[in-house]
């Protein structure tokens, strides 16, 4: 097996492991969906205008939280020595970390966003759109993520650092999903919104590594 | 293949403070070079360097035998920091099989290393259940399974017990008969004999 599929497996593994794995994600979209009608009133109308809106900042938030520190611990336990020095080069080895957290957290959130929406008073057609957005939102959100956390590492103040570079990069993918959703339930044209959620996914995956590694190569030096 | 490591005028700097420069030191084939020096002389901050982890202020460091010292870097040398790179929640065998795969060697290789080391019956533990020096002998298991000549090693004696730093002295006396080099930071005297180079003076 290659050292980046190597890599790939422990990644998942230890994603999974940790502090509940998707399970932390998935748990806060659910309560921060349940907060809202209890927060805004029960009555349908004003829920169901704000429901694909609210669904896809829960979802940014729940991924962002698990992105926290994707790169910290392999730096403070000096895997990420390890890991800069390894045959594949330090862009390739970001990106996987990225794609196995996509994978642990991403992916389960990207399923249990559709419930969210419908309980929020989407309409059960939306499903499988709000299911493919939020999978191509979660690569947009683990990649952006995945660079925030990456470039906290050199300060000390990491995760205001965080916010301040990476919620600016995941607002377009929280416009085009929820643009996307809101378009189709209107019945709207909905596929542009698709297709630019898919290009901002595809650009923040080919570009976000090499700021990873660049950051990573930094902290350590 | 690395057929010597040579150090030319070596300068290194870290947040704009001179650790030392105009340091020159040659590491031949089957030859042990201990650094010495006061605690933040900048022993790591070598090692790291030759490592290429950190960017020199000035000087050269040239892998002899290399074609490029990328390559020399990623497929010839062990970097063995003083920290282990094990995560403390899973278990010493999964974390041995990961970084020896992660080196390029075999499982065969990396359970072999295990043995050597003492360490088959600690396998199926979490690492936070190991000792400190039960995780620097794991982490050593790479060095032996996947074989690279060059060894940078920051402290590599610090947790080990008497029989541990025995153990580890003919671990290096094998790889220096093998035609390997060793580049160690430490404070106690290595238990091979080596040139000491004193830096920071």
């Amino acid at each position: 097996m290659s050292a980046l599929g190597i890599l790939f497996r422990r990644e998942v593994s230890l994603a999974w492991g940790k502090g509940g794995g998707p399970l932390l994600a998935v748990g806060f979209l659910a309560a921060a969906v349940t907060l809202f009608p209890l927060a805004l009133g029960p009555a349908p109308g004003p829920l169901a205008a704000v429901a694909a809106g609210v669904a896809w900042v829960v979802l940014a938030l729940a991924t962002l939280l698990t992105l926290e520190r994707l790169f910290e611990r392999d730096c403070e336990d000096g895997a990420l020595d390890l890991l800069a020095l390894g045959a594949p080069p330090l862009e390739a080895t970001c990106a996987v970390k990225c794609l196995a957290s996509w994978l642990v957290n991403g992916a389960p959130l990207a399923l249990a966003a559709p419930l969210a929406a419908i309980a929020l008073g989407e309409p059960a057609r939306a499903a499988p759109l709000i299911f493919v957005t939020a999978l191509l939102g979660g690569v947009a959100f683990a990649f952006v993520g995945g660079a925030g956390a990456a470039l906290a590492l050199a300060s000390r103040r990491g995760g205001l650092l965080t916010a301040v570079i990476v919620l600016p990069l995941i607002i377009p993918p929280v416009i085009f999903g929820a643009a996307a959703i809101a378009a189709f339930v209107g019945g709207l044209e909905w596929r542009t919104g698709l297709a630019l959620l898919a290009a901002y996914a595809l650009a923040a995956s080919a570009l976000t590594p090499f700021a990873m590694a660049a950051a990573c190569r930094n902290a350590l030096g | 293949m690395i057929a010597a490591l040579c150090l030319q005028d070596l300068s290194l700097e870290r947040s704009a403070r001179v650790l030392f420069s105009g340091l020159s030191a040659r590491v031949a084939a089957s030859e042990a070079l201990a650094v010495t020096g006061a605690n933040g002389a900048g022993k790591t901050s070598l090692l790291r360097a030759v490592a290429g982890l950190l960017r020199p202020a000035g000087g050269e460091i040239v892998f002899e035998g290399a074609s490029d010292a990328g390559e020399a870097r990623r497929a010839h040398l062990h970097l063995l920091g003083h920290l282990d790179g094990l995560k403390s929640a899973r278990t010493a065998g999964e974390e041995l099989l990961f970084q020896a795969r992660w080196s390029g060697a075999g499982d065969d290789a990396a359970l072999a290393a295990a043995e050597r080391l003492d360490l088959t019956r600690q396998l199926a533990l979490e690492v936070r259940r190991l000792s400190a020096g039960q995780k620097r002998r794991l982490a050593l298991a790479r060095l032996i399974a996947a074989p690279r000549p060059l060894w940078l090693l920051d402290e590599p004696l610090a947790p080990l017990d008497a029989a541990g730093r025995a153990l580890m002295g003919e671990i290096m006396s094998e790889h220096l008969a093998g035609g390997g080099l060793i580049l160690a930071a430490v404070h106690d005297p290595l238990p091979i004999a080596a040139r000491t180079l004193e830096i920071g003076r």
